[in-house]
C-alpha cells in the first residue's frame, strides 16, 4: 500500500492527513484523505491522540516536570515537549514557550538559522532556531506516522507539505531544510495553503465541482487562521474543452487571526470590568481569553443570543467561591470584531500605515491595522490586470465566487459580512457578488486538500495552475564613473519572472566575472505586482520588497583539469575569474533555485559548471 | 464482543461456580459485568403502569476495603481529566450550601464546558434507545435485561409494553491517555506554585 499524504504546517496548528493510492479496486482511490492521530503529551505523564498537533514547543526547566513524564514511544528521554501541552504549559510560563515559529521563519528580520526563540526570553531558557523548532513540529508528524504506519516508511510515501502563499522563496527553502533536519530523506513538494483549501473543495464535490463553476470565473480563497490571513485569486479557464484552474494572485502574509480578535475581546471586557472595580490577574486574563474565544463563537453562530455568558474560575481549589461573572453582549462584539477587524469600508480603503518610529524592536511584523476588510480591498485593487479581470474596466478584481478557510470562517455571521462587502464592492462597479462555496472542514481542509494533490498528481485528476507568485530581481551596480563617497547606484534585473511553471529554466543576458574563492554577494528582491516583466527587465530597486541577499563563496571553484599541486605550482588559486550567467530554475517541489552557470569558453565541448547560490538569512535587522 | 470458544467455556463451566462460592470479589465483579456496569452507565428504564413490585435482589456483597490486586487508574485517570479540563473534583469538594443559585451556575459553566470536552476526548456515549423519552416501546419475549430495566407493574412474562422513561446511555468506545512509565495516578491535580 502507498499512501498520499498531505501535512499542514499551520502557525498554531498541525495536521497530517492521507489517502491510499494504488489502491486494490476502483473505489479505493476516490476514498476521502483521513486525518492522522497524532500522539502527543497532553498533560505530563498522559499521552493521548488527538487530529491537530497544536504548532507550540515548550522548553521546561529541569525539575519543572516528574523525570520520564515528557516521554512519547519515539522521544524516550525528551527534554522538551510539542502539542497539547505545550500549549497549556506555555499560556501560564510564557517565557519557555516558542510560539508562531512559522511566521518567524518566514521574517526577514532576524537571523532564522540563530538561536533566537523563545523570543526574549529570560536567562538560562535553552533557545531554537525557527528552523529547528519547525523541524521539531515536521519530526514530530514523522515519528506519529511512522508509528502507526511502520509498514510505509513516509520517505517511500507522496508527501505535500503546505505553505502560506505568501512565503518567499526564502521561506519556502527554509522549510524544505526544516524538514530536512526532522528526517525526511525525499523533500516534500510544496503547496499554497490556498490551493490546498480549494483541493479539499473540490474532493469534497467530487466531480460536480465542474458544474458549481464556469469558465471567467474568479474564486476568491479568505483563509483567516489562529494567527494569520491570506487571500488568493484562482481562476477557472478553459483549455481543449476541459476546465482548468489557475491561481493568479497571492497577497501578502498578514499577521492577523482568531486569536487576535479573542484577545481584543478579551481587552475590552478587562476594561470594563475595571471600570467597575474588579482588577484580573495574569491568569485571570488568560481565563478571560478562552471565555472570550468559547463567547465569540456562541454569539457568532447561527440563531445567536444577545448576550453571552463569560465565566472566569478562580485559581485556587474554591471554585464556585472564586469565580468571577460577566457577560459579552452583542454591541461588545460588534463593536470590537465586527468594526475592528471587518469594518464596511469602500474598495478604495486601504490599511492604514504606522508613523514611523525612530526605534522599531525586531518582534514579528504584526500588522499596524487589523482591518482584514481594508487588507482584502488592497489586494483586490492590486491584483487587477488585464488577466484577472477578464479586460474590463475594473478597478479591482470582481471575484465571482468565495471559499473560506480557517476557524474564524466558521461563523455564518463572518462569512455573510464579509461576502455582503464584497458584494457592495462589486455592485458599485456594475458587477455582480460572489456565491460563497461550501463543504469544507475549516480544520482540517489544508491537510485534506494536499493529501487530495499528491493523490492527483499521481493517478491524474485536476491540478491548479499557477508558477511563481512574484517576479524576482537581483540587484546589479551599475557600471559607471565612481564618484568618492557615493554608493553605486543599482539596477535591479528581473531573473524570474511572475507565473514560472516548475520545472522551467530561465537564465539573465548578462554575464558576470566572478573571482574564485571571494564571497559574492547579490541584493534580490521580489514585486507581486509587476506580472508582464520578462527575464532581463530593468527597473529599480525602490519599487520592489528587498528579500533576503544572496551569497556565495564560489569555494570549490577548480579548474578540472588542474590539479591542486598544478595551481598551488602556478599561482592560480586565488586569481581565477570566471565568467557565469545567473540562472533561475523552479524546482519540482516549488523552490526557486538560483545558480550560477559558467559561460563555457568557446570550442569546448563541455558544458559550463554550475554553482548553486543559497540565500543568506542571517537578517538585515 | 466477541463470543468466547467452546473451550474457554468449558473451562469456565467447571471452575466458576467455585470461583462464586469462595471468592466474594470475583462474585461482586460477576454480578457487575453481568449487570452491564462496565459499559452501561445507566440502564433504560421502562416504566410500567400500575402497582410496584419490589424486586427480589441477592444483598450486596460488602467489601471492607480496596483490593491491592484490583487496578485504580483508569478511574483516577478520568477523573485526574475531568478535574483538568472541568475542575469537576474542586466543584464537588467544595460546600456549595453558603453560595446563591446564581453563583453555583456560574461554576456549573465552567463544569459542564470542561467536563463535556474532557469526556468528549475519552469516551464515545450514546443512547442505549433510539426512541424519544415518552414513547411507547415494546420488549419482547428474550430482550437483554443488562440493557433494559423494567419497573413498575412488572407481571407476567415478557412481552412488555410500557413507555420509555430514560433512554439510557451506553459508552460505545472509550481511549483513555497512554500513561508513561513512573507517574501516579493517585495524583489528580499537583499543588500548584506560582514563582
Amino acid at each position: 500500500m502507498k499512501y498520499a499524504v498531505g501535512i499542514d504546517l499551520g502557525t498554531t496548528n498541525c495536521a497530517l492527513s492521507y489517502a491510499g493510492v494504488d489502491g486494490d479496486g476502483d473505489d479505493r482511490n476516490d476514498a476521502p484523505p483521513v486525518p492522522l492521530p497524532i500522539p502527543q503529551v497532553v498533560a505530563p505523564g498522559e499521552v493521548a491522540e488527538r487530529t491537530l498537533m497544536p504548532s507550540f514547543l515548550y522548553c521546561p526547566a529541569d525539575s519543572q516536570f516528574p523525570p520520564g513524564s515528557l516521554a512519547l514511544s519515539w522521544y524516550p528521554n525528551a527534554r522538551d515537549v510539542v502539542g497539547v501541552l505545550a500549549r497549556s504549559q506555555g499560556a501560564s510560563t510564557p517565557g519557555r514557550l516558542v510560539s508562531s515559529a512559522k511566521s518567524w521563519l518566514s521574517h526577514a528580520g532576524v537571523d532564522r538559522r540563530g538561536e533566537i526563540l523563545p523570543w526574549e526570553a529570560p536567562e538560562g531558557v535553552p533557545k531554537l532556531s525557527p528552523l529547528q523548532a519547525t523541524a521539531r513540529y515536521l519530526g514530530h508528524l514523522r515519528a506519529a506516522w511512522e508509528h502507526a504506519h511502520p509498514e510505509a516508511p513516509l520517505d517511500e510515501q507522496d508527501v505535500v507539505l503546505c505553505v502560506p502563499a505568501s512565503f518567499d522563496p526564502v521561506a519556502r527553502e527554509l522549510t524544505l531544510e526544516a524538514a530536512e533536519l526532522a528526517g525526511f530523506d525525499e523533500p516534500p513538494r510544496l503547496l499554497e495553503e490556498p490551493q490546498a483549501a480549494l483541493y479539499a473543495w473540490v474532493a469534497r464535490r467530487g466531480a460536480a465541482w465542474r458544474k458549481e463553476v464556469s469558465v471567467g470565473d474568479v474564486i476568491l480563497v479568505v483563509d483567516i487562521g489562529g494567527g494569520t490571513t491570506d487571500f488568493s485569486l484562482i481562476a477557472v479557464r478553459e483549455e481543449e474543452g476541459v476546465l482548468q484552474l489557475e491561481r493568479v494572485a497571492v497577497g501578502d502574509h498578514i499577521l492577523l487571526g482568531g486569536d487576535n480578535m479573542d484577545l481584543a475581546l478579551a481587552y475590552t471586557v478587562r476594561a470594563r470590568m475595571e471600570a467597575e472595580g474588579k482588577e484580573l490577574d495574569d491568569w485571570q486574563v488568560r481565563a478571560l481569553t478562552h471565555g472570550c474565544r468559547a463567547a465569540k463563537e456562541t454569539l457568532l453562530g447561527e440563531g445567536a443570543p444577545e448576550v453571552a455568558p463569560l465565566v472566569i474560575p478562580g485559581r485556587g481549589s474554591k471554585l464556585i467561591g472564586g469565580t468571577i461573572r460577566t457577560e459579552l453582549t452583542r454591541a461588545e462584539l460588534d463593536a470590537v470584531l465586527l468594526e475592528g477587524f471587518f469594518p464596511e469600508v469602500g474598495v478604495d480603503a486601504r490599511p492604514q500605515t504606522p508613523r514611523r518610529m525612530g526605534l522599531t524592536t525586531l518582534g514579528l511584523p504584526y500588522p499596524a491595522d487589523a482591518a482584514i476588510t481594508r487588507h482584502l480591498a488592497a489586494f483586490l485593487a492590486r491584483s487587477a490586470t488585464t488577466r484577472t479581470t477578464g479586460g474590463d474596466e475594473r478597478s479591482f478584481v470582481h471575484p465571482t465566487a468565495i471559499l473560506f478557510n480557517g476557524g474564524v470562517t466558521r461563523s455564518p455571521m463572518i462569512r455573510e459580512r464579509i461576502s455582503a462587502i464584497v458584494t457592495r464592492w462589486a455592485t458599485g462597479e456594475g458587477g455582480v457578488g460572489p456565491k460563497v462555496l461550501e463543504g469544507i472542514d475549516a480544520e482540517l481542509a489544508v491537510s485534506h486538500g494536499a493529501a487530495y494533490y499528491a493523490r492527483a498528481r499521481r493517478e491524474g485528476g485536476v491540478r491548479i495552475r499557477g508558477g511563481t507568485v512574484q517576479a524576482y530581481y537581483v540587484g546589479i551596480e551599475r557600471s559607471e564613473l565612481a564618484v568618492p563617497g557615493i554608493p553605486p547606484r543599482v539596477d535591479a534585473v528581473c531573473v524570474a519572472p511572475f507565473g514560472m511553471e516548475e520545472g522551467s529554466e530561465v537564465s539573465l543576458p548578462q554575464a558576470f566575472g566572478l573571482v574564485v574563492g571571494e564571497p559574492v554577494s547579490f541584493r534580490f528582491f521580489g514585486s507581486s505586482s509587476r506580472r508582464e516583466d520578462t527575464v532581463g527587465t530593468t527597473t529599480t530597486p525602490a519599487q520592489l520588497a528587498e528579500l533576503a541577499p544572496i551569497e556565495t563563496a564560489l569555494e570549490g571553484l577548480r579548474t578540472p583539469k588542474a590539479s591542486e599541486h598544478e595551481q598551488a605550482a602556478s599561482g592560480a588559486i586565488a586569481e581565477e575569474i570566471v565568467q557565469v550567467r545567473l540562472h533561475a530554475r523552479v524546482t519540482e517541489v516549488g523552490t526557486l533555485e538560483l545558480s550560477a552557470v559558467e559561460d563555457a569558453p568557446a570550442g569546448r565541448e563541455t558544458p559550463g559548471r554550475r554553482w548553486k547560490l543559497s540565500f543568506d538569512v542571517r537578517g538585515q535587522g | 464482543m466477541e463470543p468466547l470458544a467452546f473451550g474457554a467455556r468449558l473451562w469456565l463451566a467447571l471452575t466458576l461456580p467455585f470461583r462464586v462460592l469462595f471468592d466474594g470479589l470475583a462474585a461482586r465483579k460477576i454480578v457487575g459485568a453481568l449487570e452491564g456496569e462496565l459499559l452501561s452507565l445507566s440502564e433504560a428504564k421502562i416504566e410500567l403502569q400500575g402497582e410496584l413490585e419490589a424486586k427480589a435482589r441477592a444483598p450486596e456483597p460488602t467489601v471492607k476495603e480496596i483490593a491491592p490486586e484490583v487496578d485504580h487508574t483508569p478511574a483516577l485517570q478520568l477523573l485526574a481529566i475531568l478535574q483538568r479540563e472541568g475542575r469537576f473534583v474542586d466543584f464537588l469538594q467544595e460546600d456549595v450550601g453558603g453560595f446563591s443559585d446564581a453563583d453555583i451556575g456560574a461554576a456549573a459553566r465552567v463544569v459542564h464546558e470542561g467536563c463535556t470536552r474532557g469526556l468528549k476526548d475519552v469516551v464515545t456515549l450514546a443512547a442505549i434507545r433510539s426512541e424519544a423519552e415518552g414513547d411507547a416501546v415494546e420488549l419482547p419475549a428474550g430482550y437483554d435485561a443488562n440493557l433494559n430495566r423494567v419497573t413498575g407493574n412488572v407481571t407476567g412474562e415478557p412481552p412488555f409494553k410500557g413507555t420509555l422513561a430514560h433512554h439510557g446511555w451506553r459508552v460505545e468506545k472509550i481511549r483513555l491517555p497512554e500513561l508513561t512509565t513512573g507517574h501516579d495516578p493517585t495524583i489528580i491535580a499537583p499543588a500548584e506554585v506560582e514563582l
